[in-house]
C-alpha cells in the first residue's frame, strides 16, 4: 500500500473516497474483479427509468431469502432434528433462548413473507411480460425459484413437529403414493419409513437447511446473471438498449447505483415496517402464518379435525381436491374440445396429428374404461402441471406488445380473472370440503389451465394499442 | 398502554380485515373472555389456580417456575406460595405422573397446558374464549361415564374438576323467538350451588384463563413494547430513505 | 444527468445520514442474534446453586458434585491432612492465595472457610483436565516425597490438598474455590455466596 493513485477511485456521484481506502481498492482491484463487477451490476448497469411499485419484489424477494438464511443459521443453533426433541427444542427457542422468540417469529413471518413478494414479482412479469423474448430464461430460472421454494417450505414446514407440520407431511407425502406401479414404494422411500417419523424429520432437516437453500442461492445467481445479460423490461415492454446516445449509454436507462439503490432501500424500509408489524404484533396472523394446530404436538395416532396446508399452497391443492371421478368426464370433454380447436385454426398438419394423437391418449387415460387411471392419479397429476405450466409463459403468449399496457380487452380480462381465480382457488383451499366448494374450485380449475392453454389464441387476436418509441414515466 | 392497544386494534383490522373476511364461523358460539393480560392480580390468582388444580394431573413441560417474575412474583414468592415438592425455581412445571399410567387411568394423557391458549385458537374465537367457555360448560349428564358432559368440548374425557367451586349445572332448553320461527336453543342452569357465586366463579375462571394465556406466551407483552420501538425507528428511517430518494431522483427527468 | 443544479452537500448529508441510521438499525437487529449465543434459561437452570450435605461424608472422604457443569469436589480433611497442607508451604507457587483464584474468605492457608472442608473445582488451572486424588501420603512416580494432593494425568501439574499448585509444574495457579456458603453445620451451598447477589 506504498502507492497511493494520484486518480482517486469514483465510486458514484457521491463524491471521491478518500486516499487510504482507495489506497486498498486499488491493490484489491489488481487482484479481483472489484471495480469491475460493481460497473457491471450497479453503476454502470442501465436500468429503465420507469420502474414502478411493482418493481420493489425482486430486491425484497433477494431481502427475505438473506432474512431466512440469517435466522435459519441461528435457529439451527438451537433446534433438535428428533422427533422426540423437535417439539420441545423449538419452545426452547421461543422460551428460553435469549432473543429466540424474535429470530423464530422473523424466520416463521419470513416464509409468508417470501410468498406474499415473490407472488407479487410474478403478477409484475405476468403484467409486463417480462418472461418474453429475449427474457424466457431468466423466467424459466424464476419458475425453478419459485418450484424450489415451495420444496423448501414443505420441508421446513415439517420441523416444528406439530399437528400441522405432521399431518401436512403425511397427506403431500401420500400424494405419491397415487403415481402407478412405483408410488407406494416412492412415497415410502421419501419418509424413510412406513408413516412420517424420526427418519423422516431428519432428512427433511438435511434438505432445509442445506441442499435447498444451496440450489435456491444458484438459482438466484443465474437468474440474477440471465436479467443483467439481457438487460431489465420495464412497465412499457419497450427495449431501452434500442435507443442510446453517443457514448452508447441507453437513452432511458439510468445507473441502478445509485438511482435504483436509493428507491429500493425506500423499498426495503416499508417493507421491513409491515413486516416486523407481523413479527412482534400479529406473529400467528390469525393462524396463517402459525397455524394454531400447530401448537400441539406431533401425534400419530389423531388427525386434526381440520387441516389445510399454509396458504401460499391452497391454489394447487384446491385443483387436487377438484379432481374427482366425475370431474374426469368434464375434463375429457375439455380435451376434445382443445383438440377440435386446434383442428379447426391451425394449419400446420404435423401439429394437428400430434394434438389428436395427444388427445386420445388423454382423453382413452381419463375416461377408457379399463384404461383409465383413477382420479386421484389425475388430481396429483393436475397439480404438478399447474405448477409446471407457468415454464411454457415465453411460448404461449403470442401478443405483438409485451406490457399489458398495450395489449387489448381480452388479454387485460384474462389476467384479471386468472388473478381473482387465483385467489378464489386459494380460498377454497383452506376451507373443509362441501359440494358448493368443490363444484367452484372445478370451475376455478378449468379457467386456471384455460388461461394458459387458451391463451396462444386470445392473446394473438387481441387488438393492440400502439407501443410508444420511448418509456413513458 | 391504552394507546398501544388501539394501534393493535387497528393494525388487526388493517392486515386481517381480508382474511377475516373468509374466515368461517365455528359450530359453538363462545362467550368473550373477559381478561385482562396487564393485570398483574388477577395473573397472580390464575397462577396459583392453575397450580392449585391444574398442575396435578396436567403439565407445562415449556413453563418454568421462575418465568414468573414477569407477573410480578419474587423467586422467593414462588417458592413459598407456588412450588409444593423439593423443585428449584428454575425448573419447568412438569408433573409425577407418567403418561402411561395417565392412560390407564383416564383413557387419555391430559394434554400438557402450556400452550393451550394458543392451540385452543380457532376462527371462532381466541383461546381464551374457547377456555373461558369451556370451563364455565360442564353439565351432569348420566349417560356420561365420568357424570360430566360439556357445551363446547363435547363428550369431553376430564370430569368437571372446578365442581365444588361452580356447583352443578344441567342443560336445560329455551324458545328463541324470531321473525317467524320459534326454535328450542339449549341453555344451562345451575341445579346446585357451589362454594363460589356464579359472579366469583366466572371471576375465577377469568383469572386462571388470564394466566394460561400468559404462559402460552410468557413473552408477548415485552414482544410488544419492542415492536414499538422498532417500528417508530423504521418510520424515522422511512423518513431519510424517502428524502435521500426524492433528492437522486431529481436527476432523471 | 444535469450535474450543476445538484445540490451535492445535501446528497452527502442524506447519504451519511441514512447510512448511520441504517448502521444503527442492523446493529440493533444484531443484538438479539448475539444474544441468542448467550447461556439460555434453561443453562441457567442447570447453573443453578447446589445444595450439598456433609454430614454423612468421613473424615478423608471425598464427594464430587456437579455444579454448572464442572466437578465440584468437597474434601473433609482429617487433622493429618490439615498438618500436609501447612507443611507444604515451601513446595507451592502461592502459599497464601495471593492470587485470586477464590473467593476473599477462603484466601488463606487451607483456602477454606472451615478448614475441615475443602471445597474446589475439580478442573486443572492448566488446560482443563480434572486432576487424580493422591490422597496417601507415600512416594509417587511423580513425586517420591508425596505428602498428598491431587495429581493431573494430562500434563503431570500437582496440586496438594489445600488445592495449592506445586512450583515448576505446567499449572500457573491453584485450583479454584467456587462461590459458597454454609446453610448450616453441614449444609453446604455451592453457587452461591452471602456478598453481593
Amino acid at each position: 500500500m506504498a502507492a497511493t493513485p494520484k486518480e482517486p477511485v469514483q465510486f458514484s456521484g457521491a463524491g471521491p473516497l478518500n486516499a487510504p481506502i482507495s489506497g486498498v481498492l486499488t491493490w484489491v482491484d489488481q487482484r479481483f474483479p472489484l471495480m469491475s463487477l460493481w460497473r457491471d451490476h450497479l453503476s454502470q448497469y442501465y436500468a429503465p427509468k420507469n420502474f414502478n411499485f411493482f418493481y420493489f419484489f425482486g430486491s425484497l424477494a433477494m431481502l427475505v431469502l438473506v432474512l431466512q438464511i440469517v435466522t435459519g443459521i441461528f435457529l439451527v443453533m438451537h433446534y433438535k432434528p428428533s422427533a422426540a426433541d423437535a417439539f420441545a427444542s423449538v419452545e426452547y427457542i421461543m422460551r428460553d433462548v435469549p432473543g429466540g422468540w424474535f429470530i423464530r417469529y422473523m424466520h416463521s413471518t419470513g416464509a409468508s413473507a417470501f410468498f406474499v413478494v415473490v407472488y407479487l414479482h410474478m403478477f409484475r412479469g405476468l403484467l409486463y411480460g417480462s418472461y418474453r423474448q429475449p427474457r424466457e430464461l431468466i423466467w424459466i430460472f424464476g419458475m425453478m425459484i419459485y418450484l424450489c421454494l415451495m420444496a423448501e417450505a414443505f420441508f421446513g414446514y415439517l420441523l416444528p413437529w406439530g399437528q400441522m407440520s405432521f399431518w401436512g407431511a403425511q397427506v403431500i407425502v401420500n400424494l405419491f403414493d397415487a403415481l402407478p406401479v412405483i408410488g407406494p414404494d416412492l412415497s415410502t422411500w421419501i419418509r424413510g419409513d412406513f408413516v412420517i417419523s424420526d427418519a423422516t424429520l431428519n432428512r427433511f432437516f438435511a434438505f432445509h437447511v442445506i441442499a435447498l437453500p444451496l440450489v435456491l442461492l444458484g438459482l438466484v445467481a443465474a437468474h440474477i446473471m440471465a436479467l443483467h445479460e439481457v438487460g431489465s423490461n420495464n412497465p412499457d415492454g419497450v427495449e431501452i438498449k434500442e435507443k442510446k446516445d453517443a457514448q452508447g449509454r441507453p437513452l432511458d436507462g439510468i445507473p441502478f447505483h445509485p438511482y435504483y439503490t436509493v428507491k429500493d432501500i425506500v423499498g426495503v424500509v416499508v417493507f421491513l415496517f409491515l413486516f416486523f408489524m407481523v413479527v412482534f404484533f400479529m406473529p400467528e396472523m390469525g393462524g396463517y402464518f402459525l397455524e394454531f394446530n400447530n401448537f400441539i404436538p406431533a401425534d400419530p395416532l389423531k388427525t386434526p379435525a381440520h387441516i389445510a396446508p399454509v396458504w401460499y399452497f391452497t391454489p394447487y391443492y384446491s385443483i387436487l381436491r377438484a379432481i374427482t371421478e366425475d370431474f374426469m368426464l368434464v375434463l375429457a370433454i375439455g380435451v376434445a374440445a382443445y383438440v377440435v380447436l386446434i383442428w379447426l385454426t391451425v394449419r400446420d398438419s404435423r401439429i394437428k396429428l400430434a394434438a389428436a394423437g395427444i388427445g386420445l391418449a388423454l382423453i382413452v387415460l381419463m375416461k377408457g374404461g379399463p384404461l383409465a387411471i383413477e382420479a386421484k392419479v389425475w388430481g396429483v397429476v393436475m397439480m404438478g402441471v399447474s405448477t409446471l405450466i407457468f415454464f411454457l409463459m415465453p411460448w404461449l403468449d403470442r401478443s405483438p406488445v409485451k406490457s399489458i399496457r398495450y395489449k387489448g380487452p381480452l388479454c387485460r380480462a384474462a389476467l384479471t380473472i386468472f388473478v381473482i381465480n387465483f385467489i378464489v382457488l386459494g380460498y377454497y383451499g383452506v376451507q373443509t370440503v362441501t359440494p358448493l366448494g368443490t363444484a367452484i374450485s372445478q370451475i376455478g380449475t378449468l379457467i386456471y389451465f384455460a388461461f394458459f392453454l387458451l391463451m396462444p389464441w386470445y392473446s394473438a387476436m387481441d387488438k393492440t394499442l400502439p407501443v410508444p418509441e420511448r418509456v413513458t414515466m | 398502554m391504552a394507546a398501544m392497544k388501539t394501534l393493535k386494534t387497528t393494525l388487526a383490522a388493517l392486515l386481517l380485515a381480508p382474511l377475516l373476511a373468509f374466515a368461517a364461523g365455528g359450530d359453538v358460539k363462545l362467550d368473550r373472555a373477559p381478561i385482562n393480560p396487564d393485570d398483574q392480580a388477577s395473573l397472580q390468582r390464575g397462577a396459583r389456580h392453575f397450580v392449585n388444580y391444574c398442575l396435578n394431573c396436567h403439565s407445562a413441560n415449556f413453563m418454568r417456575y421462575n418465568r414468573l417474575q414477569d407477573i410480578g412474583l419474587t423467586d422467593q414468592q414462588i417458592l413459598d406460595n407456588l412450588v409444593f415438592t423439593g423443585v428449584k425455581v428454575g425448573d419447568l412445571m412438569k408433573i409425577a405422573m407418567d403418561p402411561k399410567d395417565a392412560k390407564e387411568w383416564f383413557g387419555g394423557a391430559p394434554p400438557d397446558l402450556t400452550l393451550i391458549a394458543r392451540s385452543r385458537s380457532s376462527h371462532a374465537g381466541s383461546g381464551a374464549d374457547w377456555l373461558y367457555s369451556y370451563l364455565r360448560g360442564y353439565y351432569r349428564d348420566a349417560e356420561r361415564p365420568t357424570g360430566w358432559n360439556n357445551t363446547v368440548f363435547a363428550n369431553v374425557g376430564m370430569p368437571h374438576v372446578l365442581w365444588e367451586l361452580q356447583g352443578e349445572q344441567v342443560l336445560g332448553e329455551r324458545k328463541v323467538q324470531g321473525a317467524g320461527y320459534e326454535k328450542a336453543e339449549p341453555v344451562l342452569k345451575l341445579d346446585k350451588p357451589g362454594t363460589l357465586s356464579p359472579v366469583e366463579y366466572d371471576q375465577f375462571v377469568a383469572d386462571l384463563v388470564n394466566f394460561l394465556v400468559f404462559m402460552a406466551e410468557p413473552g408477548r407483552a415485552k414482544r410488544e413494547t419492542i415492536g414499538m420501538f422498532v417500528l417508530l425507528a423504521l418510520g424515522f428511517l422511512f423518513v431519510l430513505a424517502y428524502a435521500l430518494k426524492k433528492e437522486y431522483w431529481k436527476d432523471v427527468h | 444527468m444535469s450535474e450543476q443544479d445538484t445540490d451535492q452537500r445535501k446528497r452527502q448529508f442524506l447519504v451519511a445520514a441514512t447510512t448511520v441510521a441504517g448502521g444503527v438499525a442492523a446493529g440493533a437487529v444484531a443484538v438479539p442474534f448475539a444474544a441468542s449465543m448467550m447461556p439460555s434459561e434453561r443453562a441457567k437452570a442447570a447453573g443453578a446453586p447446589v445444595e450439598v450435605d456433609v454430614s454423612t461424608l468421613a473424615p478423608g472422604e471425598r464427594v464430587t458434585v456437579e455444579w454448572r457443569g464442572k466437578p465440584v469436589w468437597i474434601v473433609r480433611r482429617t487433622k493429618e491432612m490439615l498438618d500436609t497442607v501447612k507443611a507444604n508451604d515451601s513446595n507451592v507457587a502461592d502459599p497464601q492465595s495471593k492470587k485470586p483464584m477464590q473467593p476473599a474468605y477462603a484466601a488463606n492457608e487451607n483456602r477454606a472457610i472451615k478448614d475441615e472442608f475443602l471445597v474446589v473445582v475439580g478442573i486443572c488451572t492448566h488446560l482443563g483436565c480434572s486432576p487424580v486424588g493422591k490422597f496417601a501420603k507415600q512416594a509417587e512416580a511423580f513425586d517420591p516425597n508425596w505428602q498428598g494432593g491431587f495429581y493431573c494425568p494430562c500434563h503431570g501439574s500437582l496440586f496438594d490438598l489445600a488445592g495449592r499448585v506445586y512450583k515448576n509444574r505446567p499449572a500457573p495457579d491453584n485450583l479454584v474455590v467456587p462461590p459458597h456458603k454454609y446453610l448450616s453445620d453441614t449444609r453446604i451451598l455451592i453457587g452461591e455466596d452471602t456478598k453481593g447477589a
